[in-house]
This record gives structure tokens, sequence and C-alpha cells, in this order.
């Protein structure tokens, strides 16, 4: 287990350094994300433009430090949404079952036929693009996985000893859910997230790249690369910086997720 | 198996019916009427009359519904509104650009993959699977566009193995056209290969702590004959469905590397096509795509019970 550890390790390392990143972005960056100097257009990485400035001589290291914080802002929106949805219904589903519980769970199969990302798609396809939107499409889609991931896990407790004895004792059932059954399932739940949280920044970079996501003025990592893309034979440090970010913190969080779950295996 | 297998089959029909109508409700609801974009603003009330009743949009939905289902059953995917052609028609070559894409992709996933997470689990704790295990996460962290926009750089702009941006289809031959498609569907593939090593390393390293294999040493067999002859089997069961599920994230992939790579397949045409609001072609494509997932996962399902002895009675 020792030796494992480095990794869980190495993964909040990574996360708190990513987060920190957006965090502080959201408040302070080196440059005027917006501010377009003529003169920069297209300036190679120096050591006053770390990672270089865009077409439109704009500094890529604060738009990406904006647009990171804009990121998390929508992966922990569309993890707030999915996973509280998810979490009422799945524990509702699992604790109770029937006829509800497995029409909910047949709709959910339905839906994971779908690509999540061409669901989101159509989606927006229909409600139109906006950083808004984006957070309720993705919300809504990442409900299914979460009600099912906790559903299972309601599910296993159901029929155990201090469930039923807290229900003989007369403990109302909001309280067997919420407050006896809950705090056991935490581990898991929490390495569900992870993998929500990375699975939402995908979605949103990905559909800002297809340009169906975050519309302007709103930055994000997906719209830099892709606005990077069309110019990445005159410019190719454009895609660096926003690439490096989304790449270290889907990693950081991946590894803090496999961290937590070896810690519950041990 | 007979019942099984007819239970399955009726499943999927239910499944691909409700994926249908989603498909179809969901553009039926939206506000706004396709009428004005194709007539503009200033078309005349009769002008808007005749084309709803051309396009039978001044019928009730579910008539509208059974039209449009009748027409995918015998090919005909509607007119799009934006190029004025049958849809199938356009959609014919966006088609064989995105299977092959996916179907690439699917192949260099195996290849690469199972041979590597063999490889990693034979040497468990070892530099190999260490320096394994270490390439996975970051591969696996990587997203597809962006391993595509890697890949486009390092390989199209650089080294210019391929140009990118032409467009190469199977008129020009197969070898050409399977290099074109080589790349972008090692884009596709690189995040979820590295997913199914990781998962195929931890199912041969379960099965290998298991009674039956202790037996199989015990009866003189070395751990090569029992990791071929007796792990593998069991081992990849749980893999094939894995692999089974990763068809939906491979068109989805495909759907987003199309656009990196400029290929004219269904992902850069659903894109282009939401853009323009052109809900007939928009429609097609998520039948299609929602069609290919979930027939590949009844296959998926049948040989899962072909490859699992105790499952084929239930």
């Amino acid at each position: 287990m020792r030796q494992h550890n480095w990794y869980g390790r190495l993964g909040v390392a990574l996360t708190v350094l990513m987060v920190g990143f957006a965090g502080v972005g959201m408040f302070w960056t080196p440059y005027e994300p917006t501010a377009m100097v003529g003169a920069d257009k297209y300036a190679a990485p120096s050591l006053a433009h770390p990672f270089g400035c865009d077409q439109l001589g704009r500094d890529i290291l604060s738009r990406t430090m904006e647009g990171a914080g804009s990121t998390l802002m929508i992966a922990l929106a569309v993890l707030a949404i999915g996973f509280v949805a998810g979490l009422l219904i799945g524990a509702l589903c699992g604790y109770y079952g029937g006829v509800v519980d497995a029409l909910v769970m047949r709709l959910s199969d339905a839906l994971a036929a779908f690509p999540s990302i061409l669901l989101a798609l159509v989606v927006l396809a229909v409600i139109g693009p906006g950083k808004y939107n984006v957070i309720g499409a993705l919300g809504v889609l990442f409900i299914p996985s979460f009600a099912r991931l906790v559903r299972g896990e309601f599910l296993k407790y159901r029929d155990r000893d201090f469930v039923r004895s807290a229900k003989l004792m007369g403990v109302p059932d909001g309280r067997i859910l919420f407050v006896h059954i809950l705090p056991n399932t935490w581990p898991v739940l929490l390495s569900g997230l992870t993998i929500g949280f990375n699975n939402a920044v995908l979605a949103e970079a990905s559909m800002s790249y297809l340009s169906i996501g975050v519309t302007a003025p709103d930055v994000s990592l997906g719209r830099m690369l892709n606005e990077a893309q069309g110019v990445w034979s005159t410019a190719p440090w454009c895609m660096l910086c926003p690439a490096l970010v989304v790449v270290l913190t889907i990693l950081g969080v991946s590894m803090l997720g496999e961290g937590l779950r070896e810690r519950m295996a041990a | 198996m007979t019942k099984t297998l007819a239970k399955r089959g009726l499943l999927l029909i239910a499944t691909l019916l409700l994926v249908t109508i989603l498909a179809f409700v969901a553009f039926s609801i939206i506000p706004g009427d396709p009428t004005s974009s194709i007539l503009g603003v200033e078309a005349t009330a009769e002008q808007i009359a005749a084309l709803r009743s051309k396009l039978g949009l001044d019928l009730p939905i579910w008539q509208r519904y059974l039209q449009w289902l009748g027409g995918l059953l015998t090919g005909d995917l509607g007119e799009s509104y934006n190029y004025a052609m049958p849809v199938g028609e356009l959609l014919s070559t966006c088609v064989t650009h995105t299977l092959t894409l996916a179907g690439l992709a699917f192949v260099l996933i195996v290849v690469l993959a199972i041979p590597l997470g063999i490889l990693s689990a034979r040497h468990e704790g070892g530099v190999v699977d260490r320096v394994l295990t270490i390439l996975n996460q970051i591969t696996m962290s990587v997203p597809n566009f962006v391993a595509g926009i890697l890949l486009v750089y390092v390989f199209g702009l650089v080294l210019r193995l391929f140009r990118p941006g032409a467009i190469v289809t199977p008129q020009n031959g197969w070898g050409p056209y399977l290099w074109y498609m080589l790349f972008p569907a090692l884009a596709v593939a690189l995040p979820r290969a590295a997913m199914t090593v990781k998962m195929l390393r931890g199912s041969i390293l379960s099965e290998l702590g298991q009674d039956y294999i202790r037996t199989a040493y015990s009866k003189g067999n070395s751990k090569s004959s029992a990791l071929w002859r007796h792990v593998l089997r069991n081992a990849m069961i749980p893999v094939v469905t894995f692999l089974a599920m990763t068809v939906a994230d491979i068109m989805a992939g495909s759907i987003v590397v199309e656009q990196v790579f400029g290929i004219p397949g269904l992902g850069k045409m659903l894109v282009t096509s939401i853009g323009n609001r052109d809900y007939p072609v928009v429609q097609a494509i998520v039948v299609l795509i929602a069609t290919v997932v979930v027939v590949c996962n009844f296959a998926a399902d049948l040989l899962y019970r072909v490859m699992d002895p105790r499952l084929r009675g239930r």
C-alpha cells in the first residue's frame, strides 16, 4: 500500500496546482486576457509572455488562466446538477426498488446507447450554445450515470443489519437514507465524482472545441484550442498552454481518484 | 439460447425504437420553424403554408413520426433543408469516412491494448510494468482531440508524413485511404487503448490469483502456458464488455477528431447541420450513430454469452 501512496499524493498535488492555477485566474492574470497588443501579434514565447501571444496579440498564459477558471466552474456546476439529482434518484431507486426503479434504469440504459457528447450536441442544437446551456445540458446528461452509481451503493446497504435495526427503531426513511446509509457510500461516490469531473472537463472542452459549446466573449480551454488550431502553422505555441492545462488537470484528478480507490481497497 | 436470443432481439428493437422516438421528438419541440430558415423572413403566409404542407409539418406529431420511421425503414431518410438533396445521398460518403475511421480505431485499440496489457501483467511490478503504467496514465489523460492536434502538428506539419486538410477517398485506392485514416484513428484510439490496457492488466492479475491457476501450476504448467491456456480466456470476458462499451466512445471520438483532421465524415456533417438547423440531417445522423452503438452492444452481449458458458442458459 505504501508504495502506491505516491500515486494519490502526486494526484492531490497536481489537482491543487491546477485548481490553484484556475482559481487565481478568476481574480488575477499577468495581463488583461482580452487586451490586444498589435506589436505582440503571434509573439513567440518569451520572458514577458512565457507561452507567447495569439493572432490578436493577447497573452496566452492570461487567457488560459481565465479559460481554465471558466472550464473549472462549468465542470463543477455540471457535477453539482448531475450529482445532486443523481443522488436523490439513485438513493430512492436503490432503497425502494420496484416498478419506478425498473423504469428509471431502463431509461438510463437507453440513454447510455447514445455517446454522451452526441446527446449533448443534440441538446445544444435544440437549445442553442452558450455557457449556461452547456452546464444545463451536461448536468442533465450526467444524472443517469450518477444515479446508477448511487443506486448500486444504496442497494448494497439496504438489507444490512444497521439499516434494519434503524428501521425497527422507527427512524424515518429520509434519515435512514441520508444519515445512516449515505456516509458509508462516500468513498465510492467520491471516486465516482473524480471520474465525473474529468468527463465534464472533457465534454466541455470537446464541445467548445467543436464551437457548439461556450461562445464568445466567454473563454474556455476548448475554445482556445479551437482558435489555436486556426493559426497552428504560424503560431504553434498557441495550443501548448491550454492543451497542457487540460491534460494536467485530467491527469491530476484521475490520479487522485486512483489514490482514493487504493485507499479504499487497503 | 434461442429464447435468450429472441429476448435480446426484442430488447434491441425496443431500444432502437426508443432511440428514434427521442431523436424525432427532440427536434419537433424546438421553437421556431424550419420554413423560416428555408424561405427567409420575407416569405408570405401562403408560401409558408405551402412549404409546411410539402414538408408534412401540418400533420400531427405522431403521424409525422410514423411517416419518418416508415421512411427510415425503407431507406428514405428525408430531404436536407440546406442542400436540397436526399439525406441518404448526402450522408453516403460521410458514413464511409466515419465507419472506416471508427473501425480502424477499434482495430488499433485491440492491436495496441491486448499485447501491452498482457505484457504489463506478466511483468507485474517490474520495470516494464511500471513504465507502461505511467505512460498509460498519461495517455489516458490526453483527450482524443488534443491527441489529434498533437498528431497533426508532429506528423503533418513537422514531419510531413501526411498533408493536413487534404481529403482522400477510397477512390484514391485503399492503401492511401487507410494511411489517411491512420492518424485520426490513432487519435481516437489512444486514450481508449490506454484504458483497455489498464483494464486487461487488472483482469489478468485478478484471474492469476484464482485457485484454478494454482491447480494449473501444480499440474506442471509454466507461467506462460497458464497465462495463455487458462487465464486469458477468462480475463478477456470483462475486456470484451469494455470494448463493446468503447464503441460509443469511439463514435463520439470520431465526431470530434474528424474536426481536427478536416475529414468530411458524419461528425463534420453533424456539426455543420446543427449550425444550419438542418434537422432531417441531424436526426438521421443521430439515429445512425446510436444504431451502430446499440447493435455493437447487442453483438458484444451475444459474444459474452458464447465466451462464458455459465451465462448461456440465461
